[in-house]
């Protein structure tokens, strides 16, 4: 997968987490938890849909690199190539 | 009790969750879901585990664990079970409280604390504001050693009632105390300050009926009845259960059972290490309950009282004398008709924290009048606010620490799990035993309705990545 379309998946899965919150004109380097309100269980969910939908492993030690746009990028592009 | 409980089972499953607690049943969920094999095993002829109720004649109906929750079940049961099942939560009317220190009722939120902790405590706005951020901002991973009773003497330093105000609530839902860490009642209580308290409309049973449809929906096989004698494990590796004397092969187990009962009664400790098995050794249980279900004759009715009224005649806050059997602090639970649309009945539950020490040890004869005498105080505490109340109930019965252990087989009556300690022996198990889980009440945080369905969402993760990693394994072997 490109880099745009990493992108477009990460945001499907975060629109269906978070279904009130605008995700079409998220930040890329603004933190997730603060833009969309996430929670530690929202980004249980996220790490869930990922090895569902993509088969993508991510240890918790890993999850801090889950904060921004930015940071799921850089991280998740080596395993969605 | 029919015959076969296991008839019609598969020959293996993907996991087995040992009983039907709220963190079994929502790990069992959200791995059917997934597609997994699961099999539930529940020995009670009931599932919910302490989620649970009980009915008796006349057309009695009594909650067990149904007095509140924090607004964060809203979200785990939509996500994690259904949209019907969230949307039947409902947020309580009001708490009350009456002690020598102070009476009044509340919402039970930021807002309307804020306003009491200034206009009747005197607290200055910045305090109490700073307060509130603090207790917001603990995470479970940054124990620093602070006890909860440190924490509020340093915010309201020398306000015992204040202290009451903001522990005797918590208290009861976690069964914690002032000595427990300070990032248990951060947490806690800020779940509950977000939004309030929060019950499931039309009670236990619906819900525990509405979660079964779903898991049968997904594909989950339930059994009641269903004792689990044992864990199998094969060099250090979960290969199933023993049932009701019958073996069932399984790729991962989940307990739910109690954590200290896992180790000891299911799995036995020759399997662990011996620096795993210290530790665990030295995970204190929560205290346990008693409990006491008044429901009113037919057409009865009483005025409302709030939906939990926190009683105490101790002049102070003391964690210890909340437990103590000489009984001065009760939470009463009224439940008025609207809780199960179509009723027209209305009972109130009375519960206090107890210790298991000092009702087991009696003889069966002292047990009897102890729990005579539990019944008698609790109606003469309840005729202060209500006086005419004896007279219009109909069923009266009491439950014991000994009562919840034989219901659920939980270790001691324990109400809440384990002490905090627990919490990171229950996530070290996987780490002992591949393929082998805890999940249910521990650590205080992961305790309650909403901690333990928490818990099982956690764990169901955890599950799911060692079944995808297996069969990544299995499918490079069979190459
Ligand atoms: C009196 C009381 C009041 C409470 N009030 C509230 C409240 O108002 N709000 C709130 O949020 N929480 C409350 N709680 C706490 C809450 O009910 C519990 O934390 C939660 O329900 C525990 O869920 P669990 O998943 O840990 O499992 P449990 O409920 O402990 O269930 C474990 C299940 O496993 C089964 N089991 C055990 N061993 C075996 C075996 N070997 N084989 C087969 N099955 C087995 C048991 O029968 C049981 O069904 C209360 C608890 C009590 C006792």
């Amino acid at each position: 997968m490109t880099r745009q379309e990493i992108r477009q998946a990460i945001i499907d899965i975060l629109a269906d987490i978070a279904p009130d919150e605008d995700t079409a004109s998220l930040k890329d380097d603004v933190s997730l938890r603060d833009q969309l309100g996430l929670d530690s269980m929202d980004f249980l969910d996220i790490v869930m849909e990922l090895r569902k939908r993509y088969n993508v492993e991510v240890p918790s030690s890993d999850y801090p690199q889950l904060a921004t746009m930015t940071s799921c990028l850089d991280y998740l592009s080596p395993k969605m190539a | 009790m029919p015959k076969d409980q296991l008839q019609g089972i598969q020959s293996e499953y993907d996991v087995i969750v040992i009983g039907s607690g709220l963190a079994g049943l929502t790990c069992a969920n959200i791995l059917g879901r997934m597609g997994r094999r699961v099999l539930v095993l529940e020995h009670h002829y009931q599932l919910g585990g302490m989620a649970t109720w009980f009915r008796r004649k006349r057309g009695h109906i009594f909650d067990i664990s149904l007095h509140g929750f924090p607004f964060g079940m809203v979200k785990s049961c939509k996500r994690y079970w259904n949209d019907d099942i969230a949307s039947r939560i409902e947020p309580i009317r009001g708490i009350r409280f009456d002690n020598p220190q102070f009476s009044f009722e509340t919402t039970y939120d930021r807002k309307d604390f804020t306003r009491i902790l200034v206009e009747r405590f005197q607290q200055p706005l910045e305090r109490v504001e700073a307060f509130f951020d603090k207790a917001r901002s603990f995470n479970f991973y940054d124990d620093d050693g602070t006890t909860t009773g440190q924490f509020l003497e340093r915010c309201f330093p020398g306000r015992n009632d204040v202290h009451r105000l903001l522990m005797e609530p918590i208290a009861y839902a976690n069964g914690s105390t002032l000595d427990d860490p300070a990032l248990t009642f951060g947490i806690v209580f800020s779940n509950f300050m977000s939004k309030g308290v929060y019950i499931f409309k039309g009670g236990t049973d619906l819900m525990v009926g509405l979660m079964k449809k779903e898991l049968i929906r997904n594909g989950v096989d339930v059994r009641i009845y269903s004792d689990v004698e044992r864990v199998l494990v094969e060099s250090g590796r979960v290969t199933g259960v023993v049932c009701n004397g019958r073996p069932i092969r399984a790729r991962s187990v989940v307990s739910n059972a109690n954590l200290r009962g896992t180790i000891q009664r299911l799995v036995g400790e020759e399997h662990f290490a011996s620096d795993f098995l210290e530790k665990a050794r030295k995970v204190r249980l929560s205290s346990s309950s008693c409990q006491v279900y008044m429901g009113l004759k037919p057409g009865e009715s009483f005025d409302y009282l709030g939906d939990l009224f926190f009683t105490s005649t101790l002049d102070h806050f003391d964690s210890v004398a909340l437990c103590a059997k000489d009984v001065t602090s009760r939470t009463f639970s009224c439940y008025y008709p609207d809780t199960r649309p179509g009723s027209d009945r209305y009972s109130i539950v009375s519960s206090t924290n107890a210790n298991w020490d000092d009702w087991a040890s009696l003889p069966p004869e002292e047990y009897e009048r102890e729990k005579a005498k539990l019944i008698e105080d609790t109606i003469c505490a309840l005729e202060r606010y209500l006086p005419d109340i004896r007279g219009k109930l109909d069923w009266i019965e009491a439950a014991t620490p000994g009562t919840f252990s034989r219901y659920t087989k939980t270790v001691h009556g324990a109400t809440f799990g384990t002490k905090f300690e627990g919490l990171s022996v229950s996530k070290a198990i996987p780490e002992q035993i591949a393929g082998l889980w805890h999940a249910g009440s521990v650590g205080i945080i992961m305790s309650g309705w909403l901690g333990t369905i928490n818990y099982g969402v956690i764990v169901s993760n955890e599950v799911d990545s060692y079944l995808s990693r297996s069969n990544a394994v299995r499918a490079t072997e069979e190459v």
